[in-house]
Formats: structure tokens, C-alpha cells, sequence
């Protein structure tokens, strides 16, 4: 039979705001254990909490560009469970107020656009950090743990979309641009290995055509796209073959094992957690307010889509170009600021899109990481254009312009990469490889005119492919007319 | 006359003038805990050295407050000082920082005099929850002081403190003033940070004061009030209070609430309020009856919505970052049950108990979700009252001081000790209980209730009241000595 999956994302995003959730400690990753902590976010007695506002902000910022709608009030829950990393035991969280709901985000699976709704947005705190001491690194086993509360009370949203997704491909690109999306507004650095971004799934099959939801399973633990995507796939299957097999997939937390590659169970449902929501008696209902909205919504940047479409219009990129380009917001500026120098748009487009993505790929850096900025691309376009370098040789000069940042002229000079234009220099070995090569002229003077590509290709490989190819060609024919 | 006769404002005067130094009236207060601590049982900390180093050095700065020794219920934050909540739990546990409430009034140069005994976690009404033995009624130490706050109320009333600072969650600062022949106060919810206080019922819990008399309840609430970053849910009155001059209760509508006045009243307790609402109609106010229709309900509202928001609150006690942890245990899941086990006296346990119960799936809308409807309601009926009458009145208790031992194994008749004051409490309006007089030679109280923010105007008419009913007796260890 013919499956279909239906699949939905639960994502966590860290935010990067100055302080913490509900207290004046400094948000930042690592460093040393227990550092950042107070009172507030230690859970002493009597300790309270108070919302940080710049997090409503980011939040805000957030709503708007999942073209969400905010309702004027929203509530803080308590979600209360015991955990050692949990250190109020509860988890001061927003329940059936959310922040936001009703959203979506656009993607593009196989060329084609597909809108995936957003459920609801909500504002929470992050737990601390346990430290199982002993071989696995997890609880069971463990001689004893350590907690690190640096992480306690981070400013944690939580986006839920709708069950829309189809496809483990689909998820992982729809990930993709919810991540690229949230990199454009600057509200975290959403880096999934350090856990900025975190994503679980709700996932279960049915056959295809039909309407009626399967029994889901939670999968837990995808840290990077690839384990996204890859244990949607494994899930798909064991949902599957449990199907064929005429069994019933049982709702439960299931682990994705990167390590094998193979899911597990973690806990069954049935025992699952009652959370016991209450609103939060600390904290009074958050009202935004329609002017903050209207401010937040002035303030935000311009998004992928709305920024495509501007390089479509004012650019006269083709679309492809504009959605390759707008999928990293680096990448974005990387171009707009060359093609302010430079002024081709589809030059640097063709350049950014093949040799500095080809650059990122095969060193498997960030743009950051790589130091050719954008004026340097810009002049090194120039240098082609004005003959100094030809266009196959500045490929290489720009290759090592990203790794070192070393001024694009320098290079071509430190390593005599200059195209050569000498006239009487690709005279003499114009000569020479004419004279090396009788048979191919005898070809020629009997009128077979197509030889003398082979004549400027043996003058390019003397020159180790400095020459002026242009001027390779002049030279050519005037030595050939004598 | 002995110095532990005067009353607040005496004595700061006596101060300013130089009559009397700091350390004079700080050895005084110490002397008299010397006499009749181990009859009373009022404090958990003493600590002599410190109180006369605090009084030399008020001694010398101007503060306002400058040398007024202070007793501070257990259940504020004092940084340094160990800080118990009257449980097990915390026996060991010294805060890193100082409650707002406490600050404000040691910045005005108060001298720390002692942390006074309560019910544990505040949950009580007699201070036998106390893990470290019960205080006793100054007027008959066979009896109990009252609670939560019995250790403040006890020892303003023995002559232990000249004031002390309290808490009221559903009646804690007023049943032990009335129990104990003393003015207890609760203002507007809000009106005082709960920074600091250690959470019993977050939307209930409020700091007050206990005094001899309701100048000096008023004064003391100057220091108190205020609203603090650091507590979301505090609130600016509009104005600093004013210490009450000469008022007049002329023309003043005074409602007495049928619901809380007749059955269930004892008749001693009765007839004590009813002389002392002569004396208000002597004095010219306008007595008339008014109506409560909720009040039955509030009993049952208030203990499964205090024992909700306290079993999320007291989650946090769990033997992981500080106070008490139980050894041996083999895994975390043991560790918290035993540590709680032992930790937590049976009232908490009882309280925490009904409480998760009242919020699990399933009951929520049937307990907290109605006991919520009924809180609305008793914030209605007082706005209706209010509509008709300028102050209500009731008994603060509907009997005088029980004997020690005589409700421990009752809880439900114990509960039944606060049903005059809870619903202050739900609604978050502030009352006070003045002394109304003697039954038996024992204190009876009389509760007057206010509108919610119009603290000052509530003092103004309790202030007339006192002086009409003019009580001035005081438990037979204190006349012995002034």
C-alpha cells in the first residue's frame, strides 16, 4: 500500500537577548558552569520573576514574520514537572493564550512553493544543563550529575506548525527557511549544534488519499538538518513496516540514535506527564499593545521572500538567482554590497552563486569564516574586465582571496598570475608553435582555418593559461598571414 | 514607665529627642525576651550582639526609622540570616539576598531584632506547624497565638518587639493580632513587594505589619510600600500614606457583614463586637448591614487555590541547590520523595497534596476552575458592598484564642479559624484587625475592610475606631513590667 506521512515540527529557538527571561543574567553559550545564575533564575525562595522585554520584542518580530496574528492579551503558565535541571519545577511557559497563532510559512519543495501553517508561537524559559558523569554521558549509567544553570531561564520561543508537512524533504526545507527566516531578524543565532535550535516532530502515516490522522509519534532529538531528515525517514519506515506487518504504531516518545542511525522508544505516552497548567501568579497577563506591534512590525528587516522579489524587480535577476542568493541573509548582503561596487547584478550573482558557494562548500566554512569580502570580489571583476587577469585565472586569485583576505592585485602580482599581453612575449611563441607543430600548419595554409584554436590552446598551455586569449588570437593570424 | 511601653511612634520621638539611645531600647527589648522567651516560643533567631551592634550604629545615623528594633517573620528573605519558613527544609538555609520589604525599612536605620516563629511555610492557623515547636499566647501561654504570623504576633504583644513585620495569605496577620490583642494589618494586594517573601500562595501572600497600635501599623506601612521592579505584581498607591491624626468617624457608613458576624460566631466573640460597634455608632458612624452573598464559599475557594499555586511553589524544595537533602537515596526519583518526605511537615504535605489534586487533568475545571469563577464573585460582592458603605466590619475570628493541641488533628475545623479573613484575600483588599476588647480575658478582634488601594483611608477609620473603643490592656507579662 501507498503511504503518505503527516508531519509536524515543534521547534525551540533560543533568543539572543542581553539577559535572560525573567532575570538580569548575561545570555551567552558555554563558559564556565553555574557563572550566570541569581536568585531568580537559581530558584531561591522568594525570588520572582520579570519579563524581559526585549524578549516580547524578538518574539514579536518573530509573530509578525510567520504572519501570525497576536491577540492583545497572553498568559504565562506554570508547567509543572520535577527535573534536576528544572529548578522551580516548573517551567514558566504559555499555555491556551500563546503570544501568537494562525501563521505560515512559505517553502519550496521540488520547485514548488507549499505554505506551512504555524499553529502558535509562544514565549518560555530554558532549563538548565545536566552533566551525567560516567561513560554514556546519559542519566542511566551515570555515577552522578552535575547541573549547570548558566543556560536556566534563557528566553526560549516555541513555534509549532500545523500537521501540513509531507515529506522528510519537506520538513527539512521548511526548517531551512523557518531558519533562514529567523537569521534575517537577528533573534538568535540559531545554531542547532550548540542547541539555539532544537526541533521535534509529531509524525505519522496513513494510507495515501485517505484523510484521517495515524497514531503519531514524537521524535525527539534532531540536531542538524541531516538527523531531521534522516529520522523522519527511519521513523517513516518503522511506522510502515509495522503497518505491513498488521501491527499498530503505539503513541510514544521515540529517540532518534545518530550514532546508528536507528530510533528507539523513550517513554510511552500513556505515562506521560500531567503537567497540571496553571497561569503564573507571579507574573500579570501580557498586553502588547497595538502600538508596540505597529512599531516592532517598522522595525522589522526585510524578509527572504519580499527581499527576492526585490533583486527579481530592481535587480532583473532571474528568480532562481534571487532565491539562492536571499537564502542566507550573509549571502544577501555578501551580494548587495558587491553589486554596489561592482554594478553588473548578474555578474556578481553568477560569481557569489558558483565561486564563493563552490568556496563555502568544499571548505566547509561559514561566510564568516571566509574572508574575501565584498569589495574585494568587486575588484577583482574589474581586473577581468580590464584585461589583467583572465576570467579562469581569477577564479583561483578569488579562491585565495576567501582563504586569506589577501588584496586581489597582490595576489595576481605575488604569484605572477598577471594575464600576459605582451605582443612581441606571444609573438615569439606564437613562432614557436608554429614551428613545433608543421603538420597542423600544413593543415592550415590548406585552408583548414579551425586549426588555429589548437594553435592559441598550445600558446594558453606554454603560458600555463596567462596569455590574453584575445590577443593569443591576433597574434596568431598576423603570424599566419605573413 | 519602662521603655517597652511606648508605642512606635513614642519611642522614635523618645529617640530623636535623645531621651533614650538606640542600645537603651534595644537591651530593653532584649531584656524582655530574656524574660519570657522561653514561656512564648515567639522567635527562631536571636542573635543579641548583632542587635546592639545594629542599635550603635542607627544610634548614630539619621535614618527615620533610625534604632527601632524589628522582628521579621521567618518568612522573609534576610541576607546572612537563616531564614526557615518554620520547616525542616530550610532549617539550615541562609539566604544570598534581603527581601524589599526589609530593606526598605533597614535603609531607614531599623535594627534588626529577631525572625519570629510561624507555621510552616506559613500554612496554618496556630503556629503548631512550626518544625520547631509552637509559640504561645501571651495571655494564656495554654493557648495558641494564633497563625500563620504567631511568632510577630506574640511577641509585639508580650513585649518582645515593639513591631514586627507579617504575612497574610488568608488571614495570617490578622487571626494571631486578633488572638493576641494587637493591630495586624494587610494592605491592597501589591501594595508591598513579595521580592524576598518565600512564596506560600503567590496571588494571596502579602507583607503587613503587627503593632500595639494603628498609628504605628500606619507608620510602618509607609516604609513598607512601593512599587518594585523586582515584583511584577506590586503596585503604586496613588500618594504615600499619611499617619492617621485625630480622626473623626462621623457620618461614616459602616456595613456590618451578615455573613461573617452571626452563625458560627461564638457568642463570647459576639458580644465583644457588638459593644465594640456601639462604640463606632457612639462616635457617630452609621452602622447598617451589608451583604456578602459568597462569603460561604470562600473557605473552599481559598483552600484549593492557595493549595494549588503552593503545590507549583514549594516544588522548588527539593534537595538539589540548597536546604535540606535526605541521604542514601539511590536515584533522583527516591531523593525527592525522601527529601520531601522528611523535609515537609504534614500540613504542607496535606496542602500540597489537594493542591496537585485540584490541578490534575480532569478536576482542574471542577476545583480551581470553579474556585476561580468564586473569587470573581467576592471581589463583586465587595464592590457591591462598597457601593452602599464606606468600611465593612466583621469579627476577625469567630472565637478567641484556642488551646494548643485542641484543632491540630482537625484540620477542617482548623480551616474554619480563617473564615472571616479569606475573603480580603480572594478579593485583595486590605484589612485590619483592631483589638475590640476582652471575652474571657482573652482578645477579641474586630476586622475592618476597606477599598482596594484606599489603604490610608482604611488606617484613618481604624485609627477612630481604636480610639473609640479604647482598648489598653495588655497580657499580664508585659503589665508586670511597664
Amino acid at each position: 500500500m501507498e503511504y503518505e506521512a503527516v508531519i509536524g515540527l515543534e521547534i525551540h529557538v533560543e533568543l539572543s537577548t542581553r539577559s535572560k527571561m525573567f532575570c538580569g543574567c548575561r545570555v551567552e553559550f558555554g563558559g564556565e558552569p553555574n557563572t550566570r545564575t541569581c536568585p531568580v533564575c537559581l530558584a531561591h525562595p522568594g525570588a520572582l520573576p520579570v519579563i524581559n522585554r526585549q524578549a516580547i520584542r524578538y518574539l514579536c518580530r518573530i509573530a509578525l514574520a510567520l504572519d501570525c496574528s497576536i491577540p492583545e492579551v497572553s498568559v504565562f503558565h506554570r508547567k509543572n514537572y520535577f527535573y534536576p535541571d528544572l529548578p522551580k519545577g516548573y517551567q514558566i511557559s504559555q499555555y491556551d493564550q500563546p503570544f501568537a497563532v494562525d501563521g505560515g510559512l512559505e517553502t519550496v519543495v521540488d520547485g514548488e512553493r507549499v505554505r506551512i501553517g504555524i499553529e502558535r508561537v509562544h514565549m518560555e524559559e530554558d532549563t538548565a544543563k545536566n552533566v551525567h558523569a560516567g561513560e554514556s554521558g546519559r542519566i542511566a549509567g551515570s555515577v552522578y550529575s552535575l547541573i549547570d544553570f548558566n543556560r536556566s531561564g534563557t528566553p526560549l520561543v516555541e513555534i509549532v506548525t500545523r500537521p501540513d508537512i509531507r515529506s522528510p524533504q519537506m520538513a527539512r526545507a521548511f526548517l531551512n527557511d523557518l531558519k533562514n527566516t529567523l537569521l534575517y531578524l537577528d533573534v538568535s543565532d540559531c545554531n542547532m549544534e550548540e542547541g539555539s535550535l532544537r526541533c521535534d516532530a509529531n509524525v505519522s502515516i496513513r494510507p495515501a488519499g485517505t484523510s484521517e490522522l495515524g497514531v503519531k509519534t514524537e521524535l525527539k532529538n534532531m540536531n542538524s538538518f541531516r538527523h531531521l531528515e534522516k529520522g523522519l525517514a527511519q521513523e517513516i519506515e518503522r511506522q510502515k513496516q509495522i503497518l505491513e506487518e498488521g501491527g499498530r504504531v503505539v503513541q510514544q516518545t521515540v529517540h532518534f540514535d545518530v550514532a546508528t542511525g536507528t530510533i528507539s522508544a523513550l517513554r510511552s505516552k500513556e505515562e506521560a506527564h500531567d503537567y497540571r497548567y496553571f497561569p503564573e501568579p507571579d507574573l500579570l497577563p501580557l498586553r502588547i499593545g497595538a502600538e508596540t506591534v505597529e512599531q516592532v512590525r517598522q522595525e522589522m528587516p526585510e524578509l527572504p521572500a519580499v527581499r527576492a522579489e526585490r533583486y527579481v524587480s530592481e535587480y532583473g535577476l532571474p528568480d532562481y538567482d534571487a532565491r539562492v542568493l536571499t537564502s542566507d541573509r550573509q549571502l544577501a548582503e555578501f551580494f548587495e554590497e558587491c553589486t554596489g561596487i561592482y554594478g553588473d547584478a548578474k555578474k556578481v550573482s553568477n560569481w557569489v552563486m558558483g565561486e564563493l558557494l563552490a568556496w563555502l562548500n568544499e571548505s566547509g566554512s561559514d561566510l564568516e569564516g571566509c574572508k574575501a569580502t565584498p569589495a574585494a570580489l568587486a575588484e577583482l571583476l574589474g581586473m577581468v574586465d580590464g584585461g589583467e587577469v583572465n576570467a579562469n585565472t581569477a577564479k583561483e586569485v578569488f579562491a585565495e582571496i576567501c582563504s586569506t583576505g589577501a588584496a586581489p592585485a597582490e595576489i595576481v602580482k605575488e604569484k605572477g598570475l598577471g594575464q600576459i599581453s605582451d605582443e612581441s612575449e606571444l609573438e615569439q611563441l606564437a613562432a614557436a608553435v608554429l614551428e613545433e607543430n608543421p603538420k597542423q600548419l600544413e593543415q592550415y595554409r590548406a585552408g583548414k582555418e579551425k586549426v588555429i584554436g589548437f594553435f592559441v590552446g598550445q600558446v594558453m598551455k606554454k603560458t600555463g593559461g596567462r596569455a590574453n586569449p584575445k590577443l593569443v588570437n591576433q597574434v596568431l593570424r598576423k603570424k599566419l598571414s605573413e | 514607665m519602662s521603655l517597652l511601653g511606648y508605642s512606635v511612634l513614642e519611642a522614635r520621638e523618645k529617640l530623636r529627642q535623645g531621651e533614650v539611645s538606640a542600645v537603651e531600647l534595644a537591651e530593653a527589648y532584649l531584656g524582655q525576651i530574656e524574660r519570657v522567651e522561653d514561656e512564648v516560643n515567639a522567635y527562631l533567631h536571636l542573635d543579641a550582639e548583632r542587635t546592639l551592634d545594629e542599635a550603635r550604629r542607627a544610634g548614630e545615623g539619621d535614618g527615620e526609622l533610625a534604632g527601632l528594633p524589628t522582628a521579621i517573620k521567618d518568612v522573609l528573605c534576610t541576607r546572612g540570616i537563616p531564614t526557615t519558613c518554620g520547616s525542616r527544609m530550610l532549617e539550615k538555609f541562609v539566604p544570598v539576598y534581603t527581601a524589599t520589604c526589609v530593606d526598605q525599612v533597614t535603609a531607614a536605620g531599623a535594627v534588626y531584632l529577631g525572625k519570629t516563629n510561624m507555621d510552616e511555610f506559613a500554612m496554618g492557623s496556630s503556629t503548631e506547624n512550626s518544625a520547631f515547636g509552637p509559640t504561645r499566647n501571651p495571655w494564656d501561654t495554654g493557648r495558641v497565638p494564633g497563625g500563620s504570623s504567631g511568632g510577630s504576633a506574640a511577641a509585639v504583644a508580650a513585649g518582645e518587639a515593639p513591631w514586627a513585620l507579617g504575612t497574610d495569605t488568608g488571614g495570617s496577620i490578622r487571626q494571631p493580632a486578633a488572638f493576641c490583642g494587637v493591630v495586624g494589618f494587610k494592605p491592597t494586594y501589591g501594595a508591598v513587594s513579595r521580592y524576598g517573601l518565600v512564596a506560600f500562595a503567590s496571588s494571596f501572600d502579602q507583607v503587613g505589619p503587627i503593632t500595639r497600635t494603628v498609628r504605628d501599623a500606619a507608620l510602618m506601612f509607609r516604609f513598607l510600600v512601593g512599587k518594585d521592579p523586582r515584583d511584577s505584581t506590586s503596585v503604586a498607591l496613588p500618594g504615600k500614606p499619611q499617619v492617621p491624626g485625630d480622626g473623626s468617624l462621623e457620618g461614616v457608613r459602616i456595613g456590618v457583614v451578615a455573613e461573617l458576624s452571626g452563625e458560627g460566631i461564638d457568642a463570647v466573640v459576639r458580644r465583644v463586637f457588638e459593644e465594640a460597634l456601639a462604640a463606632l455608632e457612639g462616635a457617630g458612624a452609621a452602622i447598617g448591614e451589608a451583604a456578602m452573598p459568597h462569603a460561604e464559599y470562600c473557605i473552599p475557594a481559598y483552600y484549593i487555590l492557595a493549595p494549588a499555586e503552593a503545590s507549583a511553589n514549594l516544588a522548588r524544595y527539593d534537595g538539589v541547590r540548597y536546604g535540606f537533602r535526605a541521604e542514601g537515596a539511590g536515584d533522583v526519583i527516591e531523593m525527592y520523595e525522601h527529601t520531601r518526605g522528611a523535609g515537609f511537615g504534614d500540613e504542607v504535605k496535606r496542602r500540597i497534596m489537594l493542591g496537585t489534586y485540584a490541578l490534575s487533568a480532569g478536576y482542574y475545571e471542577a476545583y480551581y476552575g470553579q474556585a476561580q469563577k468564586v473569587r470573581r464573585l467576592v471581589r463583586q460582592d465587595f464592590e457591591t458592598a462598597f457601593g452602599e458603605f464606606d468600611f465593612l466590619v466583621s469579627p476577625t475570628t469567630p472565637t478567641t484564642a484556642f488551646a494548643l493541641g485542641e484543632k491540630v488533628d482537625d484540620p477542617l475545623t482548623m480551616y474554619m479559624s480563617d473564615v472571616c479573613t479569606t475573603p480580603a484575600n480572594l478579593a485583595g483588599t486590605p484589612a485590619i484587625s483592631i483589638p475590640a476588647g476582652l471575652a474571657e480575658g482573652l482578645p477579641v478582634g474586630l476586622q475592618i475592610f476597606g477599598r482596594a488601594c484606599e489603604d490610608e483611608k482604611l488606617l484613618e477609620a481604624a485609627h477612630a475606631a481604636e480610639q473609640a473603643i479604647g482598648f489598653d490592656a495588655v497580657p499580664p507579662l508585659l503589665a508586670e513590667v511597664i
